[in-house]
């Protein structure tokens, strides 16, 4: 049985419609990649599963109608998001970024350290005077002290030196073969996509056009939806 | 530069030693222009939970100053004429004990504040300083018109009321009280700045959207110290009424909010002791300036300016050396 399903799902930013039908359906422990031009909807899509735009269509969640919930209420549920642009809480250090987040599960400050020794080593360090980079590992670290059950990362990886760009891959991995935690990947990088995914879901126009296993996806359907 | 604990202490130290010598050097006006500093600071303190914490920029502060004072007011103008307050469905007599106020005071403040809150916390940036503005203006206009306790007149209270072991008409004693309600205020809050919930408070000021993807409400966590800030400030009420043994209309004003802001900007939006030394700085204006000119708000205005454009952290944070608002 799917942790989430989505199917036909459709959003709007007032009038002008986003989502057209996006079906999407992610099992616990799997990881999936959304992937799409720019503009095709998948931060949408990721807006929509955390209602944090209305929507219609089948969106599940354990079980659980989400179209009823409000976006905290999502969360709590067990969908961790890290959004596109990270925007730590920039006043409080990052162990009080961490605190904030906390919520009762197996993701604590230690597990959360051993992860990114970079937060590790600066948890008296306010949050706003960190790199770019450490405070992408900041936005997982708090998205992973929810202790989600499905952790969505939009552009984790955006913007980023390559030698922070692998630590989070890494860190990305390391979350794939050492919990069950489900993992949906928003990412420019196919080839890390591809390495990471066991699955893609490719949207066109804010609909799903393609959906299938990463071995599956041949260089023609990537060039073909996403440019790659 | 000194650190900020130093300062606290230091600010703190002050407060007992000016009453001490005050009362060495037979200064009572002393002793209690100090304890207006001290109800000034807690009021102040209230808000600052709020508005330094939650971001919640409230000119409606003085709803829950004048409730703390018309609940004094009211149930010891009640005991003083020997008149029930009510009867019917039960018989409610007034008080002259001042914890029996204290905690009704607190009670009927967050009250108000949850219903004020509840409606207000809808809205955001201007129209929420609007909206508790108009319930200030409401409640101000709805004592004016509350002939049975002075109306525009206000009310007097004869003889301060009693707290139990003390006797309160002596400055000292009654501004030991104050002092050690102000600690324990303080205490509190520098607990709820780093408890989750003034962390998760803290976040939801800077940034509501993303708190709500970490599974928490920021509505609720905003209206929560909306409540609790209206309760401090509400005691702070009740306390000022007995400081000056009367209470008016003047005390829903919403140049009675405004000064309450004024004073976290003098002393610091969200520091700690920000509130405190907002109070120490003026009350003494009011009381030196105020001797030489009527117009020493001007004065106020001018220092308020500057600290706006040189001095964001406040006085504390410039003597802290930390610009920023963080507590």
């Amino acid at each position: 049985m799917s942790l989430l399903q989505v199917s036909q799902l459709t959003a709007s930013y007032g009038v002008s419609q986003a989502l057209f039908g996006v079906d999407l359906d992610i099992s616990a422990g799997e990881v999936v990649a959304l992937m799409g031009r720019n503009g095709m909807g998948k931060s949408t899509t990721v807006k929509a599963i955390c209602r944090m735009i209305a929507s219609t269509g089948t969106l599940r969640f354990a079980g659980r109608d989400l179209l009823d919930l409000p976006s905290h209420k999502t969360a709590r549920l067990g969908i961790g998001l890290v959004p596109e642009g990270r925007r730590c809480f920039g006043d409080l250090t990052v162990i009080e970024n961490l605190q904030a987040a906390s919520r009762p599960g197996p993701w604590d400050l230690a597990r959360v350290s051993q992860l990114f020794p970079r937060l590790g080593e600066r948890t008296r360090q306010g949050a706003r005077s960190l790199s770019g980079g450490e405070q992408q590992m900041l936005a997982i670290g708090r998205a992973l002290m929810t202790n989600p059950r499905l952790l969505i990362l939009d552009e984790a990886t955006e913007g980023l030196a390559p030698l922070i760009r692998q630590e989070i891959w890494a860190a990305i991995g390391q979350l794939k073969t050492e919990t069950d935690m489900a993992i949906l990947l928003i990412d420019k990088s196919v080839k890390e996509l591809a390495q990471v995914s066991e699955r893609a879901v490719i949207l066109e126009r804010g609909a799903t056009v393609w959906s299938g296993r990463m071995t599956d996806l041949t260089p023609d359907i990537s060039q073909k939806y996403v440019g790659v | 530069m000194i650190n900020e604990r130093i300062l606290n202490g230091l600010l703190m130290l002050g407060l007992i030693a000016v009453p001490l010598w005050a009362l060495w050097a037979d200064e009572p006006f002393t002793i209690t222009l100090t304890t207006r500093v001290v109800i000034l600071a807690l009021a102040a303190a209230g808000l600052n939970i709020a508005l330094g914490i939650g971001g919640l920029v409230s000119l409606g502060h003085a709803v829950f100053f004048g409730i703390g004072g018309y609940t004094m007011g009211v149930l010891a103008y009640h005991a003083q004429t020997f008149t029930p307050l009510a009867e019917w469905p039960w018989v409610i007599e007034g008080t002259k004990s001042m914890p029996v106020i204290w905690v009704s005071a607190i009670l009927l403040a967050a009250l108000a504040a949850f219903v004020i809150g509840i409606l207000s916390l809808r809205t955001s940036g201007v129209y929420f300083i609007m909206i508790t503005l108009a319930f200030g203006q409401m409640f101000f206009f709805f004592t004016i018109s509350w002939s049975a306790y002075g109306g525009e007149d206000g009310l007097s209270i004869y003889v301060r009321n009693g707290f139990p072991g003390l006797n309160t008409l002596v400055p000292i004693q009654f501004y030991g009280l104050c002092v050690g309600l102000l600690c324990v205020v303080l205490f509190l809050t520098s607990r709820l700045i780093h408890s989750p919930f003034g962390l998760a408070l803290n976040a939801a000021r800077q940034i509501p959207s993303r708190v709500e993807t970490v599974g928490l409400n920021p509505m609720r966590l905003k209206l929560l110290a909306f409540v609790i800030s209206g309760a401090v400030t509400g005691l702070a009420g009740a306390l000022f009424a007995d400081l000056n043994r009367f209470v008016s209309p003047t005390m829903f004003s919403w140049q009675m909010s405004g000064e309450l802001i004024v004073l976290i900007i003098i002393g610091g939006v969200g520091r700690l002791f920000g509130p405190v030394l907002g109070a120490i700085v003026f009350v003494a204006l009011e009381h030196w300036l105020g001797g030489i000119s009527d117009y020493w708000h001007i004065f106020l205005g001018l220092i308020l300016l500057l600290i706006v454009l040189f001095a964001r952290g406040g006085l504390v944070g410039l003597l802290t050396g930390k610009e920023g608002p963080h507590v």
